[in-house]
């Protein structure tokens, strides 16, 4: 079957069930395509021969029960995983091997699926188009020398490209739903809470969240209903009933009310995002849903606070990549030389501005004026969702100010780079589930993504609504396979 | 430097100078596992055998609070007479060095679990109340270890996040006495709460001390300079004598002292700067997003309250009013945990008939002096408890006197004998039988006619030689009441 990789995670999972296809079947269809792909760089480790072999020792005694049977996919380099080397897209974890698995990869392998390999990432997550990697830029399948969106760049271009039929990406700021959007596939990021953190490499820890990215709003729900689950070696971790997401799928969003916040429509935004987003609004109403006007008064102050906190915590959180204990060390006269020039030569720029950043808005004199105001503005952020909420059942947003823009092109303008994140920040603030979907394509045939808020644990009724939108929208990515020779 | 009435001060020329002090006790919880994971906190382990993950702090992993420790914060709280708070919050305290693996320490700064409380002391001039702060929880770091190699630091992981208690006082204390009282009241406390075993030679508890001087009877304070990490008392005591009088030297010379950490030389006695205020570290200290607040309820508070033992001020009162002690007799007995549940056994299984008195000077006196010869806690006593209070009962009811008591308390250190056994063994029982006793006396005199005569005529010292003869002629088992009592009839 040769086109096994154009299949969505429910198609193969169907087809294994039924035993049409075999894992190793498919399996060996998304080496042979990542083999083809190296240009568009979205692997940092590849895993390919072991997970050939899981994959025939799963068909000798298939479990057909299990959730992902035999599903091989890759997943972003920032999850801990056993034995296979985890780099966070960073030189001072060139030569880490984890002696333990992240609960969320756990959860996966638990249902049956196989490791293909680790995904290019932004270094420590820290960027918005995955150039910050250690390991090089990552092409997006939609156009070359187009940057995927980050940090779960390599993630959403190895979806895109069809290099693995699902895969988890972790998202801080954004990090999931702008790649899904600057690729056109889907990108949740659960309520904060609802995913372990246990395993996966720190960026902001009050932020960080795992999540599911797809091809489709099924796909994304069954991922969800998989990774999401209560761990109590995560303090953070939130002990609710979660929902069996693709099983309680539905289209029907008959009566729902979504509000559509005024402040969303930020200056200079280009038409085609307004365009889209009024066509957004227009599949609502064709679904049977209700939209309604509604004010989210300190979404301006989103961003400012976002870049203290992020970085705060971000500041803290990468102490631990001192040389001393794993990872890279560079040689030094004392303790203090070598503490200077490992980190000095085991960061990227983008990481050191944020670790300056963090360091300066946490130090005594500042902290009141940044860190401890940007905790109150956060709190105010929160309170105008919980307002909106009193009134609607869910936010309908665009996903980003624009679409992909070309590699190098904001590299040298970290603010212009930062504003990417402008409508999905509010949201990890908050510690809300939003989902990115594509919903349409730019005059250069770039795809647009729509963004739904829900309220926090309520992550059944966005996808409900994403489920509904997407059979209205039906969109079809362009992928022309421009890197395959 | 003089002691007027116990009073500390320092003396030049015309001047004297009051000392302040206050202390940054830390103590290790009694835990079996570290504060934040499940590894082990055996002391004296082989290097980094005793490390998770967690511990030293390896890429995604978090840090999960040990309920126990909270419940021992708590309860050393209660102990220390200190309001709990319901609601308290870990910070990371941020810096960098080789034995700190997450490159923070997670501590608590501005919601510390335990708020203001107070101990009092008991000084020789009376009771003395000493205000505490606070009290914290954080980890406590690794151990870098620089003399193995003269290239390298060895780093040992094993006491990386071993859950501390920080016990910060008010600057309530005048004198090297009162802070050797107080660190010994607060090991008292917690020893009796089993939340610190209270070692110092373990590191089990140690102390920042922060030291200023001010003209005697000034309400303002001096500028202090806080003595780091001093683990013993006797060092503590040094280091403030050494500290005050450098300070009041500068004083007097007309110079100012600079607020600064100094480090202790036990070696040549003296402290020496460490860093400047203007060294002093930026601690970045923000709350640890990886932990939520830690909330307690009122019945998890209660449930501990209801629970705690009886602490060593109520247990002295009590002494004193069950068992008609002395103040300094119930304070001596109740210092220590272990003497006191001694002293308590040994209270219990004497039974109705029992001479308190003689229970304590037993205890006070010849056990403590034979642990102190052999270096032995109570609670590794040769004697146990049981034994000493059959002792004491055998003295009370006439059996054998205080004298040969002492011989057989010799006898009993061998293996705990019985000393009842002992006394049948060696036929050691007084003779107590008072036809027998006058025999012996009818005989003494007799042989000592001009003696006897001597003694009537007023030479009364003759009667302790009467005493010794009676004594010795009885081989030391005689009744020595009785023979005073015979003596006086027949010789009168």
């Amino acid at each position: 079957m040769s086109d096994i990789t154009k299949q969505s995670l429910t198609e193969l999972v169907e087809n294994i069930k039924n035993k049409k296809l075999s894992s190793t079947d498919v399996t060996k269809a998304f080496i042979e395509r990542s083999e083809k792909s190296k240009e568009l760089n979205a692997y940092i480790t590849e895993d390919f021969t072991s997970a050939l072999v899981k994959a025939k020792k799963f068909d000798q005694k298939p479990n057909l029960d299990l959730k992902l049977p035999g599903i091989p996919m890759a997943v972003k380099d920032l999850f801990c995983t056993n034995n296979v080397k985890t780099t966070a897209g960073s030189k001072i974890l060139n030569n880490f091997v984890p002696t333990y698995e992240s609960t969320v990869t756990e959860n996966i392998w638990k249902e049956g699926a196989i490791l293909l390999g680790k995904l290019n990432c932004d270094e420590f997550a820290m960027g918005s188009s995955n150039e910050t990697s250690f390991f090089g830029n990552v092409q997006n399948p939609i156009d070359k020398d187009l940057v995927p969106g980050g940090s779960s760049g390599g993630s959403a271009s190895a979806v895109s490209g069809q290099l693995t039929p699902i895969t988890i990406g972790t998202d801080t700021g954004g990090s999931i739903r702008q790649p899904a959007s600057f690729t056109g596939i889907v990108g949740l990021k659960p309520t904060y809470g609802s995913c372990s953190r246990y395993g996966i490499v720190a960026f902001a820890s009050s932020l960080d969240q795992a999540g599911p990215m797809a091809q489709n709003v099924k796909d994304c729900a069954l991922l969800q209903e998989v990774i999401s689950t209560y761990d109590p070696k995560d303090s953070t971790s939130i002990d609710f009933k979660r929902n069996q997401y693709s099983k309680e799928l539905t289209n029907n969003i008959k009566g729902k009310k979504i509000g559509i916040p005024k402040e969303y429509r930020v200056d200079g935004m280009p038409k085609e995002i307004e365009d889209l987003w009024q066509k957004g609004i227009q599949y609502i109403k064709d679904c049977g849903a209700e939209t309604i006007d509604i004010s989210l008064p300190h979404t301006s102050y989103a961003l400012p606070t976002y870049y203290i906190v992020a970085p705060a915590e971000a500041s803290s959180n990468l102490a631990r990549y001192d040389g001393v204990k794993y990872g890279f060390r560079a040689k030094g006269e004392n303790l203090i030389d070598m503490y200077e020039k490992t980190r000095s030569e085991g960061f990227g720029a983008e990481v050191q501005r944020r670790i300056m950043i963090g360091t300066y808005v946490l130090s005594s004199g500042y902290y009141d004026a940044y860190y401890l105001k940007a905790q109150k503005v956060r709190k105010l952020i929160k309170n105008d969702f919980d307002e909106a909420y009193k009134k609607v059942d869910a936010i309908l947003t665009p996903s980003t100010p624009s679409s992909a823009f070309k590699i190098g092109e904001k590299t040298n303008d970290p603010v212009s780079m930062y504003l990417n994140d402008i409508f999905t920040v509010p949201v990890n603030l908050a510690g809300l589930p939003g989902i990115s979907i594509p919903a349409g394509h730019d005059s250069k045939g770039y795809p647009l993504g729509l963004q739904i808020i829900g309220k926090a644990f309520d992550e059944q009724n966005i996808l409900n609504i994403a489920f509904a939108m997407e059979e209205k929208i039906n969109f079809k990515n362009k992928i022309t396979d421009w890197w395959i020779k | 430097m003089s002691k007027k009435n116990s009073e500390y001060l320092i003396n030049r020329k015309d001047n004297q100078y009051e000392v302040v002090i206050g202390l940054e006790v830390h103590a290790q919880v009694l835990s079996e596992s570290k504060l934040f994971s499940t590894s082990a906190t055996k002391f004296g382990a082989e290097p980094n055998t005793q490390v998770s993950l967690v511990d030293a702090a390896f890429p995604g992993m978090l840090p999960v609070i040990n309920e126990f420790c909270v419940k021992q914060a708590i309860k050393t709280g209660i102990g220390l007479n200190a309001k709990i708070n319901k609601r308290s919050v870990f910070d990371r305290k941020n810096y960098f060095y080789a034995d700190l693996p997450q490159g923070y320490q997670i501590s608590q700064f501005k919601d510390p679990i335990v708020g203001e409380g107070k101990v009092i002391l008991d000084m020789p001039d009376g009771q003395k109340e000493v205000g505490i702060e606070r009290l914290h929880l954080e980890q406590d770091a690794g151990k870098s270890i620089h003399d193995l190699d003269p290239q390298n630091t060895f780093v040992d992981l094993n006491r990386s996040g071993v859950a501390l208690m920080e016990i910060v006082s008010k600057p309530d204390l005048r004198s090297p006495d009162e802070v050797s009282a107080y660190i010994k009241k607060l090991r008292s406390i917690m020893r009796y709460l089993g939340t610190c075993d209270g070692n110092m030679q373990e590191g089990s508890l140690r102390a920042d001390v922060n030291v200023s001087v001010r003209a005697k009877g000034s309400k303002e304070f001096g500028t202090r300079c806080e003595i780091k990490n001093v683990n013993s008392i006797k060092f503590m005591q040094m280091a403030i004598e050494y500290e005050a009088n450098r300070q009041v030297d500068l004083i007097e010379e007309g110079k100012s002292i600079d607020q600064e950490t100094r480090l202790f030389d036990t070696k040549k006695n003296e402290t020496r700067s460490m860093r400047s205020k203007e060294d002093a570290h930026d601690y970045r200290y923000f709350p640890d997003p990886d932990l939520l607040p830690l909330e307690v309820s009122d019945e998890f508070v209660n449930e501990l309250k209801n629970n705690i033992p009886e602490l060593p001020d109520d247990k002295k009162k009590r002494f004193i009013d069950e068992f008609k002690l002395s103040s300094y007799e119930a304070t001596i007995l109740v210092s220590d945990i272990d003497t006191a549940k001694y002293f308590e056994e040994v209270v219990a299984k004497m039974g109705k008939n029992k001479d308190m008195k003689l229970a304590v000077n037993w205890i006070t006196g010849e056990l403590f002096a034979v642990l102190n010869n052999k270096n032995l806690e109570i609670s590794q006593s040769p004697v146990s408890a049981k034994n000493l209070a059959i002792l004491v009962n055998l003295i009370k009811n006439g059996t054998i006197s205080g004298k040969i008591a002492k011989t057989v308390f010799e006898l009993m250190l061998d293996g705990d004998k019985d000393p009842q056994k002992i006394v049948e063994e060696k036929g050691l029982k007084q003779q107590s039988d008072p036809k027998t006793i006058e025999a012996l006396i009818d005989k003494i005199i007799n042989d000592n006619r001009e003696k006897a005569i001597e003694y009537k005529q007023g030479k009364e010292k003759l009667f302790g030689f009467f005493v010794g003869q009676a004594m010795k002629a009885s081989g030391g088992k005689a009744n020595p009441q009785l023979i005073n009592e015979i003596l006086k009839k027949k010789l009168q």
